[in-house]
């Protein structure tokens, strides 16, 4: 049985799918983290966003997520989903979801998975304003 | 050696480039990378800090390079 699942994709991602995924029977629950593109930082309007990626090493990177947080928590299964290329406002550009037989473990599953993603896995997002555009932590 | 050397991020636009080939003595660890790096590219001070990986697998300083690797400049990432 495959536990993980994990892609990037410059098409859109699918909620159904990531959910399909971690479903099964032995479980009471799944718990579901959606990224959105939020239309400001610090109070500037940002248009939309452009995702790159080193995808093999992302791959790998995501990959290792979710081993790690399938040893660390009593969960079943977990996906882990990222979208790269140009996003709009209310885009979606990482989906994960995890399923468990109780709750708290697939809520604290998925809120590791997404801080160790943000943390590790070598994505880059370039905010696009109306004047300008930024890579986003670039110069912390 | 020559070794294949990928950029990313904002470094792409620092460099000019997102792959370059940079040649190196033998025996070329990380650190002695990351200063060679520093002489040819200024500007990758501008940003705090960077990591750097060898085939696809974060690398630390005292890793040492061998014919055929390539490396990576990873920015501060920024999924999610």
């Amino acid at each position: 049985m495959q536990r993980t699942s994990i892609k990037i994709t410059s098409e859109k991602l699918d909620l159904q799918e990531c959910y399909r995924f971690v479903e099964d029977a032995s479980c009471g629950g799944i718990s579901a983290f959606i990224g959105t593109v939020r239309n400001d930082t610090q109070g500037k309007e940002v248009t939309q966003l452009d995702f790159s990626t080193y995808k093999p090493m992302a791959i790998k990177e995501m990959q290792k997520i979710a081993d790690v947080t399938l040893q660390k928590f009593d969960i079943k299964k977990i996906a882990i989903h990222h979208a790269e290329g140009m996003l709009q406002i209310g885009d979606i550009p990482v989906i994960i979801t995890v399923s468990s037989k109780h709750r708290k473990a697939a809520f604290l599953a998925c809120e590791f998975a997404i801080d160790t993603l943000k943390e590790t896995v070598p994505i880059w997002k370039k905010e696009h304003f109306s004047d300008g555009e930024i890579w986003v932590n670039a110069h912390p | 050696m020559n070794i294949k050397t990928l950029f990313f991020g904002i470094t792409t636009d620092f460099v000019g480039a997102s792959e370059i080939q940079i040649d190196v003595a033998e025996n070329t660890s990380i650190k002695d990378f990351k200063a060679v790096l520093k002489k040819k590219y200024s500007q990758l001070e501008k940003i705090n800090s960077y990591a750097i990986a060898v085939n696809e697998e974060y690398a630390t300083d005292d890793v040492i390079l061998k014919n055929g690797d390539v490396v990576a400049v990873i920015p501060p990432v920024s999924g999610g």
